[in-house]
Protein backbone atom coordinates (compact mmCIF):
# COMPACT_ATOMS: atom_id res chain seq x y z
CA UNK A 1 0.00 0.00 0.00
CA UNK A 2 1.59 3.24 -1.01
CA UNK A 3 1.13 6.47 0.86
CA UNK A 4 -1.47 8.71 -0.63
CA UNK A 5 -1.71 12.23 0.66
CA UNK A 6 -5.10 13.52 -0.26
CA UNK A 7 -5.26 17.21 -0.51
CA UNK A 8 -2.10 18.43 1.12
CA UNK A 9 -2.67 18.12 4.84
CA UNK A 10 0.47 18.85 6.82
CA UNK A 11 0.25 16.72 9.98
CA UNK A 12 1.62 18.66 12.95
CA UNK A 13 0.00 19.88 16.13
CA UNK A 14 -0.48 23.60 16.24
CA UNK A 15 -2.82 26.38 17.25
CA UNK A 16 -4.17 26.72 13.72
CA UNK A 17 -4.63 22.95 13.31
CA UNK A 18 -6.82 22.90 16.39
CA UNK A 19 -9.14 25.70 15.33
CA UNK A 20 -12.67 24.55 14.57
CA UNK A 21 -12.92 23.69 10.83
CA UNK A 22 -16.15 25.64 10.51
CA UNK A 23 -14.45 28.75 11.77
CA UNK A 24 -11.55 28.17 9.40
CA UNK A 25 -13.93 28.04 6.45
CA UNK A 26 -15.66 31.23 7.63
CA UNK A 27 -12.22 32.75 8.18
CA UNK A 28 -11.23 32.00 4.58
CA UNK A 29 -14.44 33.51 3.21
CA UNK A 30 -14.03 36.62 5.37
CA UNK A 31 -10.39 36.91 4.34
CA UNK A 32 -11.26 36.75 0.65
CA UNK A 33 -13.90 39.42 1.21
CA UNK A 34 -11.36 41.56 3.05
CA UNK A 35 -8.86 41.21 0.19
CA UNK A 36 -11.43 42.40 -2.29
CA UNK A 37 -12.63 45.19 -0.01
CA UNK A 38 -9.09 46.51 0.29
CA UNK A 39 -8.59 49.40 -2.07
CA UNK A 40 -5.06 50.36 -1.11
CA UNK A 41 -1.79 48.84 0.03
CA UNK A 42 -2.55 49.58 3.68
CA UNK A 43 -5.52 47.25 3.50
CA UNK A 44 -3.43 44.56 1.86
CA UNK A 45 -0.74 45.09 4.48
CA UNK A 46 -3.33 44.32 7.15
CA UNK A 47 -4.29 41.15 5.27
CA UNK A 48 -0.62 40.20 4.90
CA UNK A 49 -0.14 40.68 8.63
CA UNK A 50 -2.96 38.23 9.34
CA UNK A 51 -1.46 35.76 6.87
CA UNK A 52 1.92 36.01 8.60
CA UNK A 53 0.23 35.35 11.95
CA UNK A 54 -1.60 32.33 10.53
CA UNK A 55 1.54 30.81 9.06
CA UNK A 56 3.54 31.51 12.21
CA UNK A 57 1.02 29.78 14.47
CA UNK A 58 0.48 26.81 12.12
CA UNK A 59 4.04 25.40 12.21
CA UNK A 60 3.73 24.75 8.46
CA UNK A 61 7.13 25.50 6.85
CA UNK A 62 7.04 28.76 4.90
CA UNK A 63 8.46 27.02 1.81
CA UNK A 64 5.42 24.73 1.73
CA UNK A 65 3.12 27.72 1.84
CA UNK A 66 5.06 29.46 -0.93
CA UNK A 67 4.76 26.33 -3.01
CA UNK A 68 1.03 27.02 -3.28
CA UNK A 69 2.01 29.90 -5.56
CA UNK A 70 3.38 27.54 -8.17
CA UNK A 71 -0.14 26.54 -9.11
CA UNK A 72 -1.17 30.09 -9.91
CA UNK A 73 2.18 31.31 -11.28
CA UNK A 74 0.83 31.40 -14.83
CA UNK A 75 -2.24 33.31 -13.73
CA UNK A 76 -0.12 35.84 -11.85
CA UNK A 77 2.18 36.32 -14.81
CA UNK A 78 -0.71 36.67 -17.24
CA UNK A 79 -2.67 39.25 -15.25
CA UNK A 80 0.38 41.31 -14.35
CA UNK A 81 1.69 41.42 -17.94
CA UNK A 82 -1.73 42.40 -19.27
CA UNK A 83 -2.12 45.15 -16.70
CA UNK A 84 1.39 46.53 -17.13
CA UNK A 85 1.01 46.90 -20.90
CA UNK A 86 -2.64 47.75 -21.34
CA UNK A 87 -3.58 49.87 -18.32
CA UNK A 88 -4.21 53.40 -19.62
CA UNK A 89 -3.19 55.95 -17.01
CA UNK A 90 -3.03 59.76 -17.12
CA UNK A 91 0.18 61.62 -17.81
CA UNK A 92 2.98 60.39 -20.03
CA UNK A 93 3.72 56.72 -20.46
CA UNK A 94 7.18 55.40 -19.55
CA UNK A 95 7.20 53.33 -22.69
CA UNK A 96 5.01 53.09 -25.77
CA UNK A 97 5.01 50.76 -28.78
CA UNK A 98 1.98 50.22 -31.07
CA UNK A 99 -0.83 49.13 -28.73
CA UNK A 100 1.45 48.53 -25.75
CA UNK A 101 2.06 51.29 -23.24
CA UNK A 102 3.46 51.26 -19.73
CA UNK A 103 2.05 53.88 -17.36
CA UNK A 104 2.89 54.53 -13.72
CA UNK A 105 -0.66 53.63 -12.70
CA UNK A 106 -0.43 50.39 -14.68
CA UNK A 107 2.65 49.32 -12.73
CA UNK A 108 1.06 50.14 -9.39
CA UNK A 109 -2.25 48.52 -10.22
CA UNK A 110 -0.56 45.38 -11.50
CA UNK A 111 1.57 45.15 -8.34
CA UNK A 112 -1.63 45.54 -6.33
CA UNK A 113 -3.34 42.69 -8.22
CA UNK A 114 -0.34 40.41 -7.80
CA UNK A 115 -0.35 41.06 -4.05
CA UNK A 116 -4.05 40.22 -3.91
CA UNK A 117 -3.61 36.93 -5.76
CA UNK A 118 -0.58 35.91 -3.72
CA UNK A 119 -2.36 36.56 -0.41
CA UNK A 120 -5.45 34.73 -1.63
CA UNK A 121 -3.55 31.65 -2.76
CA UNK A 122 -1.41 31.46 0.36
CA UNK A 123 -4.28 31.72 2.83
CA UNK A 124 -6.41 29.23 0.90
CA UNK A 125 -3.57 26.73 0.99
CA UNK A 126 -3.31 27.27 4.75
CA UNK A 127 -6.84 25.87 5.10
CA UNK A 128 -5.96 22.60 3.39
CA UNK A 129 -2.54 22.38 5.06
CA UNK A 130 -4.04 22.56 8.54
CA UNK A 131 -7.40 20.78 8.14
CA UNK A 132 -7.93 17.08 7.37
CA UNK A 133 -10.39 16.33 4.56
CA UNK A 134 -12.63 14.61 7.11
CA UNK A 135 -12.72 17.69 9.34
CA UNK A 136 -13.35 19.85 6.29
CA UNK A 137 -16.34 17.70 5.35
CA UNK A 138 -17.70 17.87 8.90
CA UNK A 139 -17.26 21.62 8.86
CA UNK A 140 -19.07 22.02 5.56
CA UNK A 141 -21.90 19.76 6.76
CA UNK A 142 -22.29 21.77 9.92
CA UNK A 143 -22.21 25.10 8.06
CA UNK A 144 -24.81 23.87 5.59
CA UNK A 145 -27.19 22.71 8.35
CA UNK A 146 -29.48 25.76 8.00
CA UNK A 147 -30.22 24.59 4.45
CA UNK A 148 -32.20 21.71 5.98
CA UNK A 149 -34.97 24.27 6.32
CA UNK A 150 -35.39 24.31 2.57
CA UNK A 151 -35.16 20.49 2.52
CA UNK A 152 -31.65 20.44 1.11
CA UNK A 153 -30.21 16.96 1.85
CA UNK A 154 -27.26 18.23 3.89
CA UNK A 155 -26.45 14.88 5.47
CA UNK A 156 -26.50 13.02 2.14
CA UNK A 157 -24.31 15.61 0.45
CA UNK A 158 -21.70 15.53 3.20
CA UNK A 159 -21.74 11.71 3.20
CA UNK A 160 -21.14 11.72 -0.55
CA UNK A 161 -18.26 14.17 -0.11
CA UNK A 162 -16.56 12.13 2.60
CA UNK A 163 -17.09 8.87 0.70
CA UNK A 164 -15.59 10.41 -2.42
CA UNK A 165 -12.59 11.45 -0.33
CA UNK A 166 -12.06 8.03 1.18
CA UNK A 167 -12.34 6.41 -2.25
CA UNK A 168 -9.36 8.37 -3.56
CA UNK A 169 -6.58 6.20 -2.07
CA UNK A 170 -8.45 2.99 -2.91
CA UNK A 171 -9.09 3.98 -6.51
CA UNK A 172 -5.54 5.20 -6.89
CA UNK A 173 -4.30 1.77 -5.77
CA UNK A 174 -6.76 0.13 -8.10
CA UNK A 175 -5.51 2.27 -10.99
CA UNK A 176 -1.95 1.08 -10.37
CA UNK A 177 -3.12 -2.52 -10.29
CA UNK A 178 -5.07 -2.25 -13.53
CA UNK A 179 -2.22 -0.39 -15.18
CA UNK A 180 0.27 -3.12 -14.24
CA UNK A 181 -2.16 -5.77 -15.42
CA UNK A 182 -2.59 -4.07 -18.79
CA UNK A 183 1.14 -3.47 -19.11
CA UNK A 184 1.76 -7.15 -18.43
CA UNK A 185 -0.39 -7.82 -21.47
CA UNK A 186 1.68 -5.49 -23.61
CA UNK A 187 -0.23 -2.23 -23.26
CA UNK A 188 1.92 0.82 -23.88
CA UNK A 189 1.16 3.99 -21.93
CA UNK A 190 4.42 5.86 -22.32
CA UNK A 191 5.05 6.35 -26.03
CA UNK A 192 3.22 7.94 -28.95
CA UNK A 193 1.63 11.33 -29.46
CA UNK A 194 -0.74 12.82 -26.87
CA UNK A 195 -3.87 11.57 -28.69
CA UNK A 196 -2.51 8.04 -28.73
CA UNK A 197 -1.60 8.26 -25.05
CA UNK A 198 -5.05 9.46 -24.09
CA UNK A 199 -6.56 6.62 -26.06
CA UNK A 200 -4.26 4.20 -24.25
CA UNK A 201 -5.93 5.25 -21.00
CA UNK A 202 -9.28 3.76 -22.02
CA UNK A 203 -8.32 0.19 -21.03
CA UNK A 204 -7.53 1.60 -17.56
CA UNK A 205 -10.59 3.79 -17.19
CA UNK A 206 -13.24 1.22 -18.05
CA UNK A 207 -12.17 -1.43 -15.49
CA UNK A 208 -11.66 1.36 -12.97
CA UNK A 209 -15.18 2.63 -13.51
CA UNK A 210 -16.64 -0.85 -13.18
CA UNK A 211 -14.72 -1.52 -9.99
CA UNK A 212 -15.82 1.84 -8.58
CA UNK A 213 -19.44 0.89 -9.18
CA UNK A 214 -18.96 -2.52 -7.60
CA UNK A 215 -17.31 -0.92 -4.62
CA UNK A 216 -20.15 1.56 -4.26
CA UNK A 217 -22.69 -1.25 -4.27
CA UNK A 218 -20.80 -3.35 -1.73
CA UNK A 219 -20.23 -0.32 0.46
CA UNK A 220 -23.94 0.39 0.39
CA UNK A 221 -24.67 -3.13 1.58
CA UNK A 222 -22.03 -2.93 4.30
CA UNK A 223 -23.50 0.38 5.49
CA UNK A 224 -27.00 -1.06 5.58
CA UNK A 225 -25.72 -4.08 7.46
CA UNK A 226 -24.49 -1.63 10.08
CA UNK A 227 -27.97 -0.19 10.51
CA UNK A 228 -27.50 2.85 8.30
CA UNK A 229 -30.84 4.55 7.70
CA UNK A 230 -29.94 8.06 6.66
CA UNK A 231 -29.83 10.67 9.39
CA UNK A 232 -33.10 9.56 10.96
CA UNK A 233 -31.76 8.45 14.34
CA UNK A 234 -28.11 9.13 13.76
CA UNK A 235 -25.93 10.72 16.41
CA UNK A 236 -22.41 11.99 15.97
CA UNK A 237 -19.43 10.74 17.95
CA UNK A 238 -17.20 13.65 17.08
CA UNK A 239 -18.93 16.89 17.84
CA UNK A 240 -17.44 20.18 16.82
CA UNK A 241 -17.19 22.52 19.78
CA UNK A 242 -15.90 26.05 20.02
CA UNK A 243 -13.01 26.78 22.39
CA UNK A 244 -10.99 29.80 23.48
CA UNK A 245 -8.85 29.39 20.36
CA UNK A 246 -11.88 29.91 18.21
CA UNK A 247 -12.77 33.06 20.09
CA UNK A 248 -9.32 34.53 19.38
CA UNK A 249 -9.60 33.61 15.70
CA UNK A 250 -13.08 35.09 15.55
CA UNK A 251 -11.85 38.38 17.03
CA UNK A 252 -8.98 38.40 14.54
CA UNK A 253 -11.36 37.99 11.60
CA UNK A 254 -13.68 40.69 12.90
CA UNK A 255 -10.70 43.00 13.47
CA UNK A 256 -9.34 42.38 10.00
CA UNK A 257 -12.59 43.07 8.19
CA UNK A 258 -13.28 46.24 10.23
CA UNK A 259 -9.71 47.43 9.73
CA UNK A 260 -9.82 46.93 5.99
CA UNK A 261 -13.15 48.74 5.70
CA UNK A 262 -11.82 51.70 7.76
CA UNK A 263 -8.64 51.86 5.66
CA UNK A 264 -10.78 51.81 2.54
CA UNK A 265 -12.87 54.73 3.74
CA UNK A 266 -10.09 56.91 5.18
CA UNK A 267 -7.07 56.23 3.01
CA UNK A 268 -8.55 56.27 -0.48
CA UNK A 269 -7.80 54.04 -3.44
CA UNK A 270 -4.50 52.72 -4.63
CA UNK A 271 -4.45 55.10 -7.56
CA UNK B 1 -32.39 -21.31 -2.48
CA UNK B 2 -35.01 -23.97 -2.03
CA UNK B 3 -36.05 -26.53 0.58
CA UNK B 4 -33.84 -24.73 2.99
CA UNK B 5 -34.33 -25.44 6.66
CA UNK B 6 -31.62 -24.59 9.12
CA UNK B 7 -31.72 -23.95 12.85
CA UNK B 8 -28.84 -22.16 14.46
CA UNK B 9 -28.40 -22.57 18.21
CA UNK B 10 -27.40 -19.63 20.34
CA UNK B 11 -23.70 -19.68 21.13
CA UNK B 12 -22.74 -22.20 18.51
CA UNK B 13 -20.01 -21.88 15.91
CA UNK B 14 -21.54 -22.93 12.63
CA UNK B 15 -19.52 -23.27 9.44
CA UNK B 16 -21.31 -23.06 6.10
CA UNK B 17 -19.31 -24.64 3.32
CA UNK B 18 -20.01 -24.50 -0.35
CA UNK B 19 -18.57 -23.89 -3.74
CA UNK B 20 -19.09 -20.63 -5.69
CA UNK B 21 -22.76 -20.13 -6.48
CA UNK B 22 -23.96 -22.59 -3.86
CA UNK B 23 -26.10 -19.91 -2.21
CA UNK B 24 -23.85 -19.18 0.76
CA UNK B 25 -23.85 -15.43 0.29
CA UNK B 26 -27.61 -15.40 -0.26
CA UNK B 27 -27.88 -17.10 3.12
CA UNK B 28 -25.82 -14.34 4.75
CA UNK B 29 -28.00 -11.64 3.20
CA UNK B 30 -31.18 -13.42 4.30
CA UNK B 31 -30.00 -13.53 7.89
CA UNK B 32 -29.93 -9.76 8.36
CA UNK B 33 -32.64 -8.78 5.93
CA UNK B 34 -30.48 -7.42 3.13
CA UNK B 35 -32.61 -9.85 1.15
CA UNK B 36 -36.11 -10.87 2.13
CA UNK B 37 -37.27 -14.36 1.12
CA UNK B 38 -39.86 -14.68 -1.70
CA UNK B 39 -41.39 -17.60 0.15
CA UNK B 40 -40.88 -18.88 3.66
CA UNK B 41 -39.66 -17.04 6.72
CA UNK B 42 -36.46 -16.15 8.47
CA UNK B 43 -36.83 -16.20 12.22
CA UNK B 44 -34.35 -14.37 14.40
CA UNK B 45 -34.55 -14.99 18.14
CA UNK B 46 -38.11 -16.21 17.80
CA UNK B 47 -39.55 -13.37 15.73
CA UNK B 48 -40.07 -13.51 12.00
CA UNK B 49 -38.00 -11.03 10.01
CA UNK B 50 -40.12 -8.41 8.26
CA UNK B 51 -39.47 -4.99 6.81
CA UNK B 52 -40.70 -3.46 10.05
CA UNK B 53 -38.21 -5.05 12.42
CA UNK B 54 -35.32 -4.96 9.94
CA UNK B 55 -33.15 -2.62 11.99
CA UNK B 56 -33.73 -4.48 15.26
CA UNK B 57 -32.58 -7.63 13.51
CA UNK B 58 -29.53 -5.91 12.04
CA UNK B 59 -28.48 -4.75 15.50
CA UNK B 60 -28.47 -8.37 16.62
CA UNK B 61 -27.09 -10.00 13.48
CA UNK B 62 -23.87 -8.42 12.27
CA UNK B 63 -22.58 -9.35 8.84
CA UNK B 64 -18.96 -8.93 7.77
CA UNK B 65 -18.34 -9.13 4.02
CA UNK B 66 -15.55 -10.28 1.79
CA UNK B 67 -13.65 -7.21 0.68
CA UNK B 68 -12.29 -5.15 3.59
CA UNK B 69 -11.74 -2.09 1.37
CA UNK B 70 -15.38 -1.97 0.38
CA UNK B 71 -16.65 -1.93 3.95
CA UNK B 72 -14.70 1.07 5.15
CA UNK B 73 -16.96 4.02 5.72
CA UNK B 74 -14.43 6.43 7.14
CA UNK B 75 -10.72 7.03 6.69
CA UNK B 76 -9.99 6.95 10.40
CA UNK B 77 -10.25 3.68 12.35
CA UNK B 78 -12.12 5.29 15.24
CA UNK B 79 -14.71 6.95 12.99
CA UNK B 80 -15.20 3.79 10.98
CA UNK B 81 -15.88 1.67 14.05
CA UNK B 82 -18.20 4.37 15.38
CA UNK B 83 -20.37 4.34 12.24
CA UNK B 84 -22.80 1.60 13.27
CA UNK B 85 -23.15 2.90 16.82
CA UNK B 86 -23.83 6.39 15.47
CA UNK B 87 -26.52 5.02 13.15
CA UNK B 88 -28.62 3.62 15.98
CA UNK B 89 -28.52 6.88 17.88
CA UNK B 90 -26.33 6.13 20.89
CA UNK B 91 -24.95 8.96 23.00
CA UNK B 92 -21.34 10.10 22.62
CA UNK B 93 -20.24 8.38 25.82
CA UNK B 94 -21.84 5.10 24.77
CA UNK B 95 -20.25 5.30 21.33
CA UNK B 96 -16.86 5.93 22.92
CA UNK B 97 -17.28 2.84 25.12
CA UNK B 98 -18.45 0.76 22.17
CA UNK B 99 -15.39 1.75 20.14
CA UNK B 100 -13.08 0.77 23.01
CA UNK B 101 -14.92 -2.53 23.48
CA UNK B 102 -14.97 -3.42 19.78
CA UNK B 103 -11.34 -2.54 19.17
CA UNK B 104 -10.12 -4.51 22.17
CA UNK B 105 -12.27 -7.48 21.10
CA UNK B 106 -10.36 -7.64 17.82
CA UNK B 107 -7.03 -6.70 19.39
CA UNK B 108 -6.64 -3.38 17.59
CA UNK B 109 -6.77 -0.90 20.50
CA UNK B 110 -3.50 0.78 19.60
CA UNK B 111 -4.76 1.58 16.10
CA UNK B 112 -7.71 3.69 17.30
CA UNK B 113 -6.37 6.89 15.78
CA UNK B 114 -4.73 5.29 12.73
CA UNK B 115 -5.71 5.68 9.10
CA UNK B 116 -7.52 2.64 7.68
CA UNK B 117 -5.69 2.85 4.35
CA UNK B 118 -2.35 2.15 6.02
CA UNK B 119 -3.40 -1.14 7.65
CA UNK B 120 -2.82 -4.64 6.27
CA UNK B 121 -5.66 -6.69 4.80
CA UNK B 122 -6.09 -8.73 7.98
CA UNK B 123 -6.08 -5.61 10.12
CA UNK B 124 -8.63 -3.91 7.87
CA UNK B 125 -10.90 -6.93 8.15
CA UNK B 126 -10.49 -6.87 11.94
CA UNK B 127 -11.62 -3.23 11.84
CA UNK B 128 -14.62 -4.32 9.75
CA UNK B 129 -15.46 -6.89 12.44
CA UNK B 130 -15.04 -4.22 15.11
CA UNK B 131 -17.42 -1.97 13.16
CA UNK B 132 -20.06 -4.68 13.40
CA UNK B 133 -19.24 -5.49 17.04
CA UNK B 134 -19.83 -1.85 17.97
CA UNK B 135 -23.53 -2.65 17.57
CA UNK B 136 -23.10 -5.45 20.16
CA UNK B 137 -24.70 -8.13 17.98
CA UNK B 138 -25.53 -11.56 19.39
CA UNK B 139 -24.77 -13.22 16.07
CA UNK B 140 -21.77 -12.60 13.87
CA UNK B 141 -22.01 -13.72 10.25
CA UNK B 142 -18.78 -13.80 8.25
CA UNK B 143 -19.50 -13.97 4.55
CA UNK B 144 -16.22 -15.23 3.06
CA UNK B 145 -14.48 -12.62 5.15
CA UNK B 146 -11.12 -14.35 4.83
CA UNK B 147 -11.27 -15.06 1.09
CA UNK B 148 -9.21 -12.02 0.09
CA UNK B 149 -6.62 -12.30 2.84
CA UNK B 150 -3.17 -13.89 2.94
CA UNK B 151 -2.66 -16.89 5.26
CA UNK B 152 -1.49 -14.64 8.08
CA UNK B 153 -4.50 -12.36 7.80
CA UNK B 154 -6.75 -15.40 7.67
CA UNK B 155 -5.27 -16.72 10.91
CA UNK B 156 -5.71 -13.32 12.58
CA UNK B 157 -9.41 -13.33 11.70
CA UNK B 158 -9.95 -16.92 12.83
CA UNK B 159 -8.26 -16.22 16.17
CA UNK B 160 -10.52 -13.22 16.73
CA UNK B 161 -13.66 -15.10 15.73
CA UNK B 162 -12.86 -18.08 17.94
CA UNK B 163 -12.25 -15.82 20.91
CA UNK B 164 -15.49 -13.92 20.35
CA UNK B 165 -17.36 -17.20 20.24
CA UNK B 166 -15.76 -18.57 23.40
CA UNK B 167 -15.34 -15.50 25.55
CA UNK B 168 -18.09 -13.12 24.44
CA UNK B 169 -20.48 -16.01 23.69
CA UNK B 170 -21.35 -14.57 20.31
CA UNK B 171 -23.00 -17.00 17.93
CA UNK B 172 -20.79 -17.30 14.85
CA UNK B 173 -21.86 -18.27 11.34
CA UNK B 174 -18.75 -18.68 9.25
CA UNK B 175 -19.39 -18.85 5.54
CA UNK B 176 -16.32 -20.05 3.73
CA UNK B 177 -14.83 -22.32 1.11
CA UNK B 178 -11.69 -22.95 3.13
CA UNK B 179 -12.14 -26.35 4.73
CA UNK B 180 -9.41 -25.66 7.29
CA UNK B 181 -11.51 -22.89 8.79
CA UNK B 182 -14.56 -25.12 9.06
CA UNK B 183 -12.49 -27.46 11.22
CA UNK B 184 -12.66 -24.97 14.07
CA UNK B 185 -16.45 -24.94 14.09
CA UNK B 186 -18.76 -26.96 16.31
CA UNK B 187 -21.05 -27.85 13.42
CA UNK B 188 -20.67 -27.69 9.67
CA UNK B 189 -23.21 -27.46 6.89
CA UNK B 190 -22.42 -28.08 3.23
CA UNK B 191 -24.47 -26.22 0.63
CA UNK B 192 -24.85 -26.98 -3.03
CA UNK B 193 -27.15 -25.16 -5.46
CA UNK B 194 -29.11 -23.50 -2.70
CA UNK B 195 -29.73 -26.64 -0.69
CA UNK B 196 -28.18 -28.20 2.37
CA UNK B 197 -26.58 -31.41 1.23
CA UNK B 198 -24.54 -32.46 4.25
CA UNK B 199 -24.41 -31.49 7.90
CA UNK B 200 -22.79 -32.63 11.11
CA UNK B 201 -19.59 -32.32 13.09
CA UNK B 202 -16.78 -31.08 10.86
CA UNK B 203 -14.74 -34.22 11.42
CA UNK B 204 -17.70 -36.42 10.38
CA UNK B 205 -18.18 -34.40 7.23
CA UNK B 206 -14.55 -34.67 6.31
CA UNK B 207 -14.75 -38.43 6.70
CA UNK B 208 -17.03 -38.43 3.67
CA UNK B 209 -14.41 -36.89 1.41
CA UNK B 210 -15.59 -38.68 -1.72
CA UNK B 211 -18.99 -37.06 -1.33
CA UNK B 212 -17.41 -33.66 -0.69
CA UNK B 213 -15.59 -33.90 -3.99
CA UNK B 214 -18.90 -34.14 -5.86
CA UNK B 215 -19.77 -30.71 -4.44
CA UNK B 216 -16.44 -29.34 -5.68
CA UNK B 217 -14.98 -29.17 -2.19
CA UNK B 218 -11.60 -30.63 -1.35
CA UNK B 219 -10.41 -31.86 2.02
CA UNK B 220 -8.19 -29.76 4.24
CA UNK B 221 -4.56 -30.53 3.78
CA UNK B 222 -4.28 -32.56 6.99
CA UNK B 223 -7.13 -34.78 5.86
CA UNK B 224 -5.53 -35.26 2.47
CA UNK B 225 -2.23 -36.18 4.10
CA UNK B 226 -4.04 -38.82 6.22
CA UNK B 227 -5.67 -40.34 3.18
CA UNK B 228 -2.39 -40.41 1.26
CA UNK B 229 -0.49 -41.97 4.16
CA UNK B 230 -3.17 -44.65 4.47
CA UNK B 231 -3.00 -45.30 0.74
CA UNK B 232 0.77 -45.64 1.10
CA UNK B 233 0.24 -48.33 3.73
CA UNK B 234 0.93 -46.40 6.90
CA UNK B 235 -1.25 -47.14 9.89
CA UNK B 236 -2.73 -43.73 10.75
CA UNK B 237 -6.29 -42.90 11.78
CA UNK B 238 -8.53 -40.42 9.94
CA UNK B 239 -7.92 -37.27 11.84
CA UNK B 240 -7.90 -33.52 11.33
CA UNK B 241 -5.82 -32.85 14.42
CA UNK B 242 -2.17 -32.15 13.67
CA UNK B 243 -1.03 -33.44 17.07
CA UNK B 244 -2.84 -36.77 16.74
CA UNK B 245 -1.52 -37.27 13.24
CA UNK B 246 2.04 -36.47 14.30
CA UNK B 247 1.83 -38.99 17.19
CA UNK B 248 0.38 -41.63 14.87
CA UNK B 249 3.14 -41.10 12.30
CA UNK B 250 5.80 -41.26 15.01
CA UNK B 251 4.25 -44.43 16.48
CA UNK B 252 4.03 -46.23 13.15
CA UNK B 253 7.60 -45.23 12.23
CA UNK B 254 8.82 -46.57 15.60
CA UNK B 255 7.02 -49.90 15.16
CA UNK B 256 8.43 -50.39 11.67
Amino acid sequence: MKEVTFGQYYPVESFVHKVDPRLKIVFLIAYITAIFLAKNFYGLAACAFVLVLTVAFSRVPILKVLRALRGIAVLILFTSVLNVFFYRGEGDPYFEWTVFAVYREGLIFSAFLVCRLVLLAMLSSMLTYTTTPVALCDGIESLLTPLKWIRFPVHAVSLIMSQALSMIPILSDETDRIKSAQMARGADFESGNPVKRVKAMIPILIPLLISAFRRAEELGEAMEARCYMGDKKRTKYKKLTFTWRDLIVFLLIAGLVTGVVLLRVYCGGVI
Amino acid sequence: MKNFDLDIEEGEFLAVLGHNGSGKSTLARLMNGLLLPDKGTVEVFGTALTEKNLYDVRRNVGVVFQNPDNQTVSMLVEDDVAFGAENVGLTREEIGERIAFALSAVGMEEYRHATVARLSGGQKQRIAIAGVLALKPRVLVLDESTAMLDPRGRREIMDVVLRLNREEHITVVLITHFMEEALLSSRAVVMNRGEIVMQGAPSDIFERHEELLTYNLTLPRIGEICKKLQAGGMNVPDTLDVEILAEAIAASLRSS
